[in-house]
């Protein structure tokens, strides 16, 4: 198993090397892939079927918890079936689609490290792992997203999404910590029998709430839907395999993946049945103002994703068998949908829906297959959809006091549903084919074959209900908690409450296609009231949040060095102070151990004292920088009166240098200034002063201290006898820590290497720009 | 800053400061004085240089970037560390000494070698920023 969710990578490395071979006429071959392990996947119906767990396990990183477990249940399967079978048709499709595009490889990368990932989430049995595979799904996401990395357009689109479904991972990997902590283990099927204390526990609502955020964001539910519509920038191959038929599905799969272990309480049911009936519907609306034939089926499928939310919240066998169900048929009459869309946007140049009409008469293999999606997403019988809609039906009515409020919102998503489908997959088919669009042609059959062998399979499926019953719903409503046996589906349940509803929705949907045409002038309308759309208002409060942020910075990183320093100086200050007069009672200092000041030293500290003020009321630079000097060097003779003629010399060296560069320098800066008033000047006294007295008081606290010896004692001992050195401060240097000292140069090195570059680059420029 | 009196006294004073760098270098392990020291002593009778007759002239005397003295002292200092282990199998900056002792140096050993490579370095440093700043100015 791992090397199946490991192919999907390994193909785009491969990819880096091989790539240029993939770009011509092998590019289809690209699509075994997938086949392969499609067929992998398909060969382990039968033991999933009899309710069989196929478990592996490779130890990563065991100190964190970390194991890459993988667990084949019925719904992975049902996932890793979608993203490999739907993902053959998709890189055959592309081969045409993107035919001779200059970064064909790279797609193909993209895709393949998609697939992979998106299988890792699905059958990680270890939350962590899960958390590290739904990162990738997002990051590759943001490749495709952004794959016509020319148009501003998509790089913004691909941003938008990567910070939605980026935050949401982040919320997962919370959601993970939480429950581990509270669970005691990071794998998801030892959590299920972990159930009651999970429940239980004080954290359950934080877990819960995380979980939702990662869910709600993946799987675009409302106030989170909009990157959705905007992700649509992608190629269409891209908006179909992840914006459609999986990756956005993986909320889904959190959501139905956890029902067994945080399910069942009422924060669970009541937040999903709310938030997804407001996506559904709010969704579904939408889906009538617009004319791009892509907008339109993002908005469905958000409302499909609504949907689905809908029925985990309502959480009964039957609601979770419907989900199922739904998750198949969306993705088999969708997908078509969205494959449909791209050829007709790559044949005709648009997917303006005012415009497209009558294309039945140059691509009918297309319109079939358009013909039979829409059907299907109607939920006309005998299409699966109508099955899936059945299920959808009788588990709302089953909610007691609140089905029929319920019921009447899914139905009316439904019949806009209807509508969104019939406007995809007919409209642009029926009618009179406009004059420019005659020449039209119909492409290569890989493009046209997958959809078609997917509306197929809805009438097939429909019709044979037991093909998916008990090989794959079973498993999965198994697999979420319920009890599996008693599902079967069924194309037929007689006259009942269910068909009348079934019928009013078909009804209704009919005389809303025939009757409500999609127009700009619509779409106009609605744009009105985008200023309280939750687009403006998150992507607002990002811009209000940079807006701040580069406020805040400009208050601190304002370019003025003596604001930095002062800055710096005032925290110190502050900080050292306050620790200093809190943690003791008084300050210790031992007057008694102070020795007395001779005359000489006294001298030292008059001339340091007169140096200083100097420096302050110096009317010019040089003045200034020379009394500095004055001030190190006092500083120098001090150290030689204590006997230390190492620092001193060093010192000595060092103030010498500094003047001179301080003189250097000079003559390129600009006129002295005198910019601080009397009051700037008073401040910046007392800062001063204070920073003073603080550091003379620590000084004098540290000899306070008692010294722990040891060590100094240590090197003096040794000194001579280990590295025959009679210096002990050199010795230390250059043998004790010699490693230190090695690393001092090489920061030496890189600084005067930063100087360099940074002053001959200036000047280089300064050339370039003389020149022209 | 070009005085006749400076610029005599700079020819002079270059040679003899240099010769007391290295001599405050060599006799660091035994009495005040290294490596760092002796780099800053050094890069001192260069810029005093500089300031008396130009950067150009000394950068002629010079002959080859001061930049180049940073790598060749890492260098130096690197391969005394590394000398050990490759020699007499001992750990990395274990001291390695000649018998036999010589006048001022003392004993000869890997240490001296590192402290060389500071030298060096600290040389390099100097000069390199000093040189670049006083260029763009």
């Amino acid at each position: 198993m791992l090397t199946a969710i490991l192919s999907g990578f390994i193909f785009s490395i491969f990819l880096v090397f091989a790539g240029k071979f993939f770009k011509g006429k092998l590019a289809v071959l690209s699509s075994l892939v997938p086949l392969a392990l499609f067929i992998y996947f398909l060969s382990f119906i039968p033991q999933v079927a009899n309710g069989e767990v196929i478990r592996q396990s490779h130890e990563w990183v065991p100190s964190l918890g970390l194991n890459l477990d993988f667990a084949l249940d019925g719904l992975s399967l049902l996932f890793s079936l979608l993203i490999t079978g739907i993902g053959f048709l998709v890189f055959a499709y592309t081969a045409a689609y993107l035919k001779g595009h200059d970064y064909l490889d790279r797609f193909y990368g993209y895709l393949g490290m998609f697939m992979g990932a998106m299988l890792g989430l699905v059958l990680s049995d270890n939350l962590l792992s899960m958390f590290i595979f739904w990162e990738l799904t997002s990051i590759s996401s943001f490749f495709l997203i952004g794959f016509n990395n020319t148009s501003e357009a998509s790089r913004k689109s691909a941003v938008l999404a990567l910070a939605i479904t980026g935050s949401g991972g982040f919320l997962l990997l919370a959601g993970a910590l939480l429950l581990g902590g509270v669970a005691g283990t990071y794998s998801i099927s030892e959590m299920v029998g972990l159930s009651d204390t999970i429940i239980q526990s004080e954290y359950y609502v934080w877990i819960v709430i995380l979980i939702f955020g990662a869910a709600f964001t993946k799987s675009a539910q409302f106030p989170f839907h909009f990157w959705l519509p905007g992700a649509m920038k992608a190629p269409t191959p891209v908006s179909t395999y992840l914006h459609s038929a999986t990756m956005v599905k993986a909320g889904i799969y959190l959501l139905l993946r956890f029902t067994p272990v945080l399910g069942g309480e009422d924060i669970w049911n009541t937040t999903l049945i709310t938030v997804g009936g407001i996506t559904m519907f709010y969704a579904a609306v939408h889906t009538l103002f617009r004319t791009d034939l892509k907008g339109v089926l993002a908005y469905s499928t958000i409302s499909v994703l609504g949907i689905l939310v809908f029925l985990i919240g309502l959480g009964t066998q039957y609601a979770l068998t419907a989900a199922a169900v739904y998750i198949i048929v969306h993705a088999l009459y969708k997908a078509t949908l969205f494959l449909v869309t791209g050829i007709i946007d790559h044949e005709t140049g648009t997917r303006d829906v005012t415009r497209l009409a009558g294309l039945r008469k140059v691509m009918l293999p297309v319109a079939i297959a358009g013909f039979l999606a829409a059907l299907s997403s109607a939920g006309m019988p005998p299409f699966v959809g109508f099955v899936g809609k059945d299920l959808v039906y009788e588990s709302t009515l089953q909610m007691g006091s609140w089905s029929v409020v319920l019921t009447a919102v899914a139905i009316a998503t439904n019949i806009l549903v209807l509508y969104a489908g019939f406007v995809a997959g007919i409209k642009p088919f029926t009618g009179k084919l406009p004059e420019g669009f005659s020449k039209v042609h119909l492409p290569g059959f890989l493009m046209w074959l997958p959809p078609v062998i997917l509306a197929v399979l809805g009438l097939i499926v429909g019709i044979f209900p037991s093909f998916i019953d008990g090989p794959l719903v079973k498993p999965v409503v198994d697999a979420v908690g319920m009890d599996g046996s008693a599902v079967q589906l069924k194309l037929w349940h007689g006259f009942n409450l269910v068909l009348g509803l079934s019928a009013l929705t078909l009804a209704v949907g009919f005389l809303l296609y025939f009757f409500f045409k999609p127009s700009k002038n619509k779409e106009r309308k609605i744009a009105r009231y985008d200023f309280m759309a939750p687009i403006t208002l998150i992507t607002g409060f990002g811009d209000s949040f940079t807006r701040f942020s580069n406020w805040w910075t400009r208050i601190f990183q304002n370019g003025f060095l003596r604001n930095y320093v002062s800055t710096i100086i005032l925290f110190l200050v502050v900080l050292v102070g306050y620790s200093l007069f809190t943690d003791h009672d008084g300050i210790p200092i031992d007057f008694s151990s102070f020795s007395r000041m001779t005359y000489y030293e006294m001298i030292i500290m008059g001339i340091m004292f007169l140096a200083i003020i100097f420096v302050v009321g110096a009317r010019s630079r040089l003045t200034a920088v020379v009394a500095m000097g004055v001030v190190g060097y006092a500083i120098c003779l001090m150290f030689v009166i204590y006997s230390a003629p190492d620092l001193a010399m060093t010192q000595f060296s060092i103030d010498t240098l500094t003047v001179i560069l301080f003189v250097l320098v000079l003559s390129s800066l600009p006129k002295y200034l005198s910019i601080s008033d009397y009051k700037m000047k008073a401040i910046d006294g007392v800062l001063s002063i204070s920073f003073g007295i603080l550091i003379t008081l620590v000084a004098l606290e540290v000899l306070g201290e008692p010294v722990d010896k040891e060590i100094s004692n240590y090197y003096a001992d040794n000194a001579y006898i280990l590295a025959k050195g009679k210096n002990v401060v050199n010795v230390i240097l250059v043998d004790f820590r010699g490693v230190d000292t090695f690393m001092e140069i090489a920061v030496l090195t890189i600084a005067a290497i930063g100087v360099f570059s940074l002053l001959k680059l200036r000047l280089r420029r300064d050339d370039r720009e003389l020149k022209d | 800053m070009k005085t006749l009196i400076l610029r005599t006294a700079s020819n002079y004073m270059l040679p003899l400061l240099l010769v007391f760098s290295v001599f405050i270098l060599l006799r660091g392990h035994y009495l005040p004085g290294g490596g760092f020291v002796g780099g800053l002593i050094a890069s001192i009778a260069f810029v005093l240089h500089a300031f008396a007759n130009g950067l150009g002239d000394t950068r002629k005397l010079l002959k080859f970037h001061p930049g180049f003295l940073m790598p060749a002292g890492l260098s130096v200092a690197f391969l005394s560390g590394i000398s050990p282990i490759i020699f007499t199998g001992e750990p990395l900056m274990t001291g390695i000494w000649y018998p036999d002792s010589l006048p001022i140096v003392g004993n000869l050993g890997s240490a001296l070698f590192f402290d060389i490579g500071v030298y060096l370095v600290v040389l390099g440093v100097t000069l390199t920023i000093i040189f670049s700043i006083s260029e763009s100015a």
